[in-house]
């Protein structure tokens, strides 16, 4: 259950830090990304999965959010 | 001599490896990599920021230098208690050349050496009451300290002392901010994690002493110099070009920085981060709690710092942009002036850099500013972002070297023969006995300052003078006695 700080890049990315690891990757897909519901499956561009409980409506970003790891990617 | 292949490369780091038992030839196999360009993570050729193997020579310091020494230390209108024995603090004194004004002693401390001189009796029974008292009498004899930070030594940690309650209770009792630090230097395998808990401390003790005080008149134009350790007079010379564009400097992290500018910090608009290694921490918890943006810049060789200022001068308006490159324009001739001096002195020199965690790679565009090229460089304690951000800025086939052992790091030496080596003192004199120019990059050898165009003229200058002084050529070294007839000649002489 890592902390993961998240913020939008210039490009309006969603950039994944994981400070313990320095990890810093960019987001390549998010579950659920409406103004409505915020969350699931998250797919980092090294291929590795993570997960967020969804939430109503957008977080404010960059903001600091659990998750839990789905894999190890490769 | 040519420069290596990447098949030679390779070779090179299985045949230094070689000497190593196999654990530690394992162990170290990970560390070492041939620069790749088209990797876009390093994490698939190098491991960084793990613990040094016993046995081997390593460079790096401990997590009170990264807390005492680089974060804190520099802030000059505090008083930093090293806490636990005097040696620590004593050997740590005055020895980073963090310029800064004012009146030591006075109202300013930064090249005192303040410490509670531990003696058994204090591991015995404990060291706060001695703390407590240490800090009343600063506040007798330095009534214009603006603050007390505690730095722990090692055994703070091991003996369990409570420097947080004393910190507290004196911060009742003076009036002024009270900043115990948990850097004991067994934590963690290098000075990083005592930079990353210094930025905590920063972040729990001081910033948000000015939260809902909005009585500092601010400007659309203010940003932050943060991870600028004024080395040489290197935060001076930075500032003044961001001054020159129009921005307003409200504070520099740390090189004659004061706590004041720290706790006015979250009013600013932008931080700007130089050394990203010892300070992105408290600029990711500024950009989440304050919602300040962060960017990165290097103000190191005119190519960059022009990349750099039309950087920070996009997240402004036109008036900032337009001041951005009249500051380019202006100093145009003068570091034109130092290219055409310097460079045919220069072109086509080779340089192998072992540093701390910024410099390996933001040097690397003065070099190539004045014709040199930058065949190996390493980090003492980055981490894998770090590593992220050389790849790119490195030349394919070249040597990335982390936490570098003495022995790896002159055999690399005796193979790549490199024409300059820049890296700190403790590797000065191996490299300059064995024949090879040597600036020290962490010091800049009692020069500097190095950064903004200023300090361009000034490292062009000492690169030069160290690069092309005439004593190289009477040093005997073993493998150039008998081929180089210039050596020959002056050994018969």
């Amino acid at each position: 259950m890592p902390s993961v700080m998240l913020k939008k890049n210039a490009e309006g990315k969603l950039v994944f830090y994981v400070p313990k690891k320095d990890l810093e990757e960019v987001a390549e897909s998010v579950e659920f990304d409406s103004p409505e519901r915020w969350g699931g499956e998250v797919l980092l561009s090294d291929g590795s999965k993570y997960y967020f409980e969804p939430q109503d409506g957008q977080p404010d970003f960059p903001v600091t959010l659990r998750a839990k790891r789905l894999d190890s990617g490769e | 001599m040519a420069a290596l292949t990447r098949e030679e490369t390779e070779a090179l780091i299985q045949e230094v490896l070689e000497v190593y038992p196999e654990q530690a030839r394992k162990d170290r196999a990970k560390h070492l990599a041939v620069n790749d360009q088209s990797i876009e993570k390093s994490n698939k050729c190098i491991t960084s920021n793990r613990k040094s193997q016993p046995g081997v020579m390593t460079i790096r310091g401990c997590a009170y230098a990264g807390s005492k020494g680089v974060v804190w230390g520099p802030i000059k209108d505090m008083i930093h208690i090293s806490h636990g024995p005097v040696g620590c603090g004593q050997y740590s004194r005055a020895g980073r050349r963090n310029y800064y004004v004012g009146t030591t002693g006075v109202n300013t401390f930064g090249t005192m050496n303040f410490t509670s001189d531990f003696q058994e009796k204090d591991i015995v029974f404990g060291g706060d009451k001695k703390l407590a008292k240490i800090m009343n009498e600063i506040e007798e004899l330095f009534p214009l300290n603006k603050g007390i930070s505690i730095q722990s030594e090692c055994p703070i940690g091991l003996i369990g002392d409570d420097i947080e309650a004393v910190a507290k209770k004196a911060n009742k009792e003076i009036g002024k901010p009270v900043v115990p630090v948990r850097c004991e230097g067994f934590r963690g395998v290098s000075q990083s994690l005592g930079h990353h808990i210094a930025n905590d401390a920063i972040r729990d003790w001081v910033l948000e002493n000015r939260d809902g005080d909005d009585s500092f008149p601010v400007t659309p134009y203010d940003v932050a110099v943060i991870g600028d350790y004024n080395i040489g007079g290197d935060a001076w010379a930075s500032r003044t070009l961001l001054e020159e564009m129009g921005l307003r400097v409200v504070a520099q992290w740390s090189g004659d920085g004061t706590i004041a500018e720290m706790e006015k910090t979250p009013k600013v608009k932008l931080n700007l981060i130089h050394c990203y290694r010892s300070m992105n921490y408290i600029a990711r918890h500024m950009e989440e709690k304050y919602k300040i943006p962060w960017i990165e810049y290097n103000f190191f060789g005119p190519t960059k710092i022009a990349e750099s200022l039309r950087k920070i001068a996009a997240l402004f308006d036109e008036t900032i942009q337009a001041g951005a490159e009249r500051v380019i324009l202006k100093y145009q001739s003068e570091y034109d002036a130092v290219i055409a001096k310097y460079k045919p002195r220069l072109q086509g020199k080779r340089v192998m850099l072992y540093v701390g965690g910024l410099r390996p790679r933001h040097v690397i565009g003065a070099y190539e500013d004045l014709g040199m090229e930058v065949v190996g460089t390493g980090y003492e304690f980055g981490h894998n972002d770090d590593y992220d951000r050389t790849i790119k800025e490195m030349g394919n086939a070249t040597l990335i070297y982390d936490d570098v052992t003495g022995y790896e790091f002159e055999e690399f030496v005796k193979r790549v023969q490199p024409d300059l080596i820049g890296s700190g003192i403790k590797e000065k004199y191996i490299f300059q006995k064995m024949g090879i120019p040597f600036r020290q990059m962490h010091s800049w050898d009692y020069s500097g300052p190095y950064h903004g165009y200023d300090g361009f003229a000034i490292f062009a200058r000492d690169m030069d003078m160290t690069l092309n002084n005439p004593c190289w050529k009477q040093v005997k070294v073993p493998w150039k006695t008998e081929e180089s007839p210039k050596v020959a000649v002056a050994v018969g002489a």
